[in-house]
């Protein structure tokens, strides 16, 4: 019985993390069309604001909520600015261009603090369920990508920009139409989805540790994800990650982690095959 | 198609492979010919991926699964066996195989895109999380065991044909390169300007338009795929030669990234450029490498960003142009091909 | 005894979402017909091409070539049968050349040689467009391009030939070329030609089909189609306003 909540446990906990991983690039896939290669060190960034602002003496719920997010959200803006801007309409060129970023903020960040892993410990204790340890931590993860995906949904639901941002999802030409200038729109979010971005990194960064590669092991599952789920933000993201993270905490619980990250991206194989245009182009067609 | 086929690019590279053969052995000492080696491999490598990607349209994000594959397969033939022969051609026909399987489960079940790309980056993904942990005595194919992260050392040199004992020295390695790298060439040009490449780059232009004539883009697609998947694998082999070593770090995605960055830098679309991009590019890395100050990735990500934003044709059909005289014409959408961009199926993810 | 009709359609419908872009149609075309397909914008003509070359699956009822369904049937599969389409916009390789456009037309059915031959003659006599041979199709214009596809739907030499608007974007003179040019094809192929211009339906017609709203509203001759009240209701009604903004 413990040993079945700790499992349950472990696969919510496992959705939340690739939800945090990948709403970032949802958000910005499902307005825009462009998939950001770069996303992967998007993450890596908000980790290390995460930690260089806790070393510099902020209180580290400040680094992961408000720091992260904001640097992140700021490289985000200056990158839709100087590259994602001339690209609009040329999916590929973005996505290579985006693909050339990825290795430059490696590089850039691999220059600044050196290519060793830095890390905090992870601000909160374990709790017991029985005779298994817990990380509170993991709550506190679970209770982030709770609060984003409501958040996210209010937006869109309520404010004048998600009025907007739905009216782009579906077609382009609607937000001028609204009378609002679509770069506007883009450059809004984009340095939304990076900001979000940030925030995962920030979060993500106690568990996992960064070093200036890390980005690669991020992108590639928020990359399937988010092509996974298709082009609704919300529900695409949500059963894509129930789906993936599923899998992958079973898969891992019956054999070995590797196996079960290969059974992830086996299903997100299998996933496509099924439904090429995503879990959301088939079903919950037009949904947020 | 119509008698006008063109015979220079191919009168100039059996010229110039004849002359790196003939002259650079005698100018070079052995350390120079091993690191001019890895340059005719790695264009071949260049060559597979410019032929799906620029004339099949085929945007593979994880091109390395092949190279990946001829390496393993080599290495793992060439030890069990004794003789490489049959290696060598397992490095090809197992990529290739691979390549029919993967490439009927995508263009069969209508895959395109971005979609592709996330399914062919998620493949190289598998194998190396695979090939990764591999570590420990039961991994092991006839009596090589796989070594997990450390890949497997010691793998034999190619030998002759027939005489297990007579193996290549450096010196033949790098002329069996050079003609391997000439010979793929020359095949691919030949088929590019066949009939069959007609095909193959008509529906890279317009896939709807091929089968309202009654083409199979299906079918044409996965041969194209295959062809590239085998020398992808034969580049694998070589390699494998080259250091006389393989690890997982054959499928990881900075390899992959790597052949685009070649295409993309040289020009999609043409053979010459990915070849050049290649050169350039490895060239490039080594010599930051010998400075050891500036960081490789920084460097190869700033000139991808830049050659997408202001030179999104490549170097290749760049320069081509402005030797014809005329200014660069922006072009629509850099892959347009790659994307299938024909009017009836312009957007991704609607 | 009786041979079957070129193409039938029985009962065939297709939506998307809530529009019933083709609905209820049963559409029957004897061997070396020549049919116009007429009615307003949206009516459904283009979609309904689309049925036939299974560009569209329909989402109920059957389409049949020569007697043979072609439910499950793949577009290029379909074309084998001998199906050739000009679509509503130009549909070209647009980065080779008019010969080659032509040629790969021809091709798919004929040897190297006879292809050749093919493509010659399509584009110097049936088509006239000599001088622009080598020409890439991306640099003409709309009109020229519409002639281009025309070749590469003769050079197919199908049996059936559906010409989405042949005639939109041309003046006077070369309506009255295709005109020409349609009428020397029906010769040899059956065609279904959907076009605005009651002047080009007249001068080509003899059976008239007329769309609105995804069905068929009437099916007559020119003369009587044309000077049907419900025909010109629909026509008067909706053709002003919306432009023609969907092509195959
Ligand atoms: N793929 C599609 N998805 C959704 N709706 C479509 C699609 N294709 C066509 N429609 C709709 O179906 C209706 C019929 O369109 P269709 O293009 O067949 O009309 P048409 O008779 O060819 O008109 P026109 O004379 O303007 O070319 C229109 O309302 C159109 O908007
Ligand atoms: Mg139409």
């Amino acid at each position: 019985m413990d040993y079945l909540i700790a499992i349950g446990l472990e696969v919510v906990s496992g959705i939340a993390s690739l939800v945090l991983i990948s709403i970032g690039l949802a958000v910005v896939f499902g307005m825009m069309k462009v998939i950001n290669l770069a996303h992967g060190e998007f993450l890596m960034m908000g980790g290390y604001a995460t930690i260089a602002a806790s070393k510099a003496g902020i209180n580290i719920w400040i680094a992961i909520l408000v720091i992260a997010p904001l640097v992140v959200g700021l490289v985000g803006l200056v990158v839709e600015r100087l590259v994602i801007r001339h690209l609009y309409g040329r999916v590929i060129d973005t996505m290579l261009a985006t693909w050339g970023l990825s290795l430059l903020f490696i590089g850039l960040v691999t220059t600044v603090f050196g290519n060793t892993t830095s890390g905090i410990s992870s601000p909160l204790g374990a709790v017991n369920i029985g005779p298994i340890g817990f990380s509170a931590y993991k709550f506190f993860i679970v209770a982030v990508a709770v609060a984003v995906i409501v958040t996210l949904y209010l937006l869109f639901k309520l404010s004048r920009f998600g009025l907007i941002a739905r009216a782009t999802m579906q077609n382009a030409d609607m937000s001028a139409a609204l009378g609002v200038d679509p770069a506007r729109v883009y450059a809004a979010t984009f340095a939304i989805g990076s900001a979000l971005a940030g925030l995962a990194g920030g979060v993500l960064a106690p568990v996992t540790g960064v070093v200036p590669s890390i980005g690669a092991a991020f992108v590639a599952k928020a990359f399937i994800t988010v092509i996974g789920g298709g082009s609704a933000v919300l529900v695409g993201t949500l059963s894509a990650s129930g789906i993936f993270a599923t899998v992958n905490q079973l898969a891992s619980f019956a054999t070995t982690p590797v196996i079960g990250e290969v059974a992830l991206l086996g299903a997100a194989i299998i996933l496509l095959r099924l439904f090429p245009r995503g879990i959301t182009g088939r079903f919950f067609k037009g949904r947020i | 198609m119509n008698g006008s086929r063109n015979y220079w690019p191919i009168a100039a590279a059996v010229i110039a492979a004849l002359s790196a053969i003939i002259v650079l052995p005698v100018i070079y000492d052995e350390y120079a010919l091993l690191q001019l080696t890895i340059y005719a491999i790695l264009s071949v490598l260049a060559l597979s991926l410019a032929f799906i990607w620029g004339y099949g349209g085929i945007l593979s994000f994880g091109h390395a699964v092949f190279f990946g594959l001829g390496a393993y397969t080599y290495a793992i033939g060439a030890m069990n066996f004794g003789e490489t022969t049959i290696a060598l051609l397992l490095s090809m026909v197992i990529p290739a195989l691979f390549a029919a399987a993967l490439g009927y489960f995508l263009f069969y079940g209508r895959i395109s895109d971005v979609y592709l790309g996330a399914i062919t980056l998620t493949v190289t993904l598998i194998f190396f999380d695979l090939a990764s942990s591999t570590s420990g005595p039961q991994y092991r194919i006839g009596q090589v065991a796989l070594g997990g992260f450390n890949g497997i050392p010691s793998i034999p040199q190619l030998n002759v044909p027939g005489f297990p004992d007579w193996t290549l020295s450096t010196t033949e390695l790098f002329i069996l390169s050079v003609a391997i790298l000439a010979l793929v060439y020359i095949s691919l040009r030949l088929l590019i300007s066949s009939d069959f490449g007609r095909v193959v780059i008509a529906i890279k232009e317009n896939e709807v338009r091929a089968e309202l004539l009654g083409y199979d883009a299906r079918k044409y697609k996965l041969v194209t795929f295959v062809i590239g998947g085998a020398i992808a694998g034969l580049a694998g082999c070589l390699f494998a030669n080259w250091g006389g070593f393989t690890s997982p770090a054959v499928f990881a995605l900075g390899q992959s990234v790597q052949i685009i960055i070649w295409m993309v830098v040289g020009g999609v679309g043409t053979l010459a450029g990915p070849v050049i991009g290649c050169v350039l590019m490895q060239w490039l890395t080594s010599s930051l490498a010998s400075f050891g100050t500036v960081n490789n990735n920084l460097v190869l990500g700033g000139i991808l960003v830049i050659v997408v934003l202001l030179l999104p044709q490549g170097l290749v059909p760049t320069i081509a142009r402005l030797a014809r005289g005329r200014r660069p014409v922006q072009r629509l959408d850099a892959t347009a091909g790659a994307l299938g961009a024909t009017p009836a199926k312009s957007e991704v993810g609607a | 005894m009786m041979n079957p009709p070129l193409v039938e359609t029985r009962e065939l419908s297709v939506h998307f979402g809530g529009l019933q872009a083709v609905n209820n149609v049963n559409f029957s075309l004897r061997d070396g017909e020549l049919r116009c397909l007429i009615g307003p914008n949206g009516a459904g003509k283009t979609t309904f091409f689309r049925l036939l070359t299974g560009v569209h699956a329909p989402t109920s009822g059957t389409v049949a070539v020569n007697g043979r369904s072609i439910a499950g049937l793949q577009t290029h599969q379909i074309a084998r049968l001998g199906v050739g389409i000009k679509t509503q916009i130009p549909s070209l390789f647009d980065n080779l050349s008019v010969r080659e456009n032509i040629w790969l037309s021809a091709r798919r059915n004929h040897s190297r040689a006879a292809a050749n031959r093919i493509a010659d003659s399509v584009i110097m006599d049936e088509v006239g467009l000599g001088e622009y041979a080598n020409t890439e199709t991306a640099k003409l214009s709309h009109g020229l391009r519409q002639w281009v596809e025309l070749g590469v739907v003769i050079a197919q030499r199908p049996k059936l030939i559906l010409l989405d608007e042949p005639a939109a974007g041309m003046t006077g003179h070369d309506m009255e070329k295709t005109a020409e040019l349609i009428k020397r094809i029906n010769r040899t192929s059956a065609m279904i030609v959907v076009e605005h211009d009651m002047e080009f339906i007249k001068r080509i017609a003899k059976t008239v089909t007329v769309f609105n709203r995804g069905e068929v509203l009437v099916e007559s001759d020119v003369d009587t189609v044309l000077a049907d009240e419900r025909v010109r209701e629909v026509y008067l009604g909706k053709q002003t306003g919306r432009q023609h903004d969907t092509g195959a």
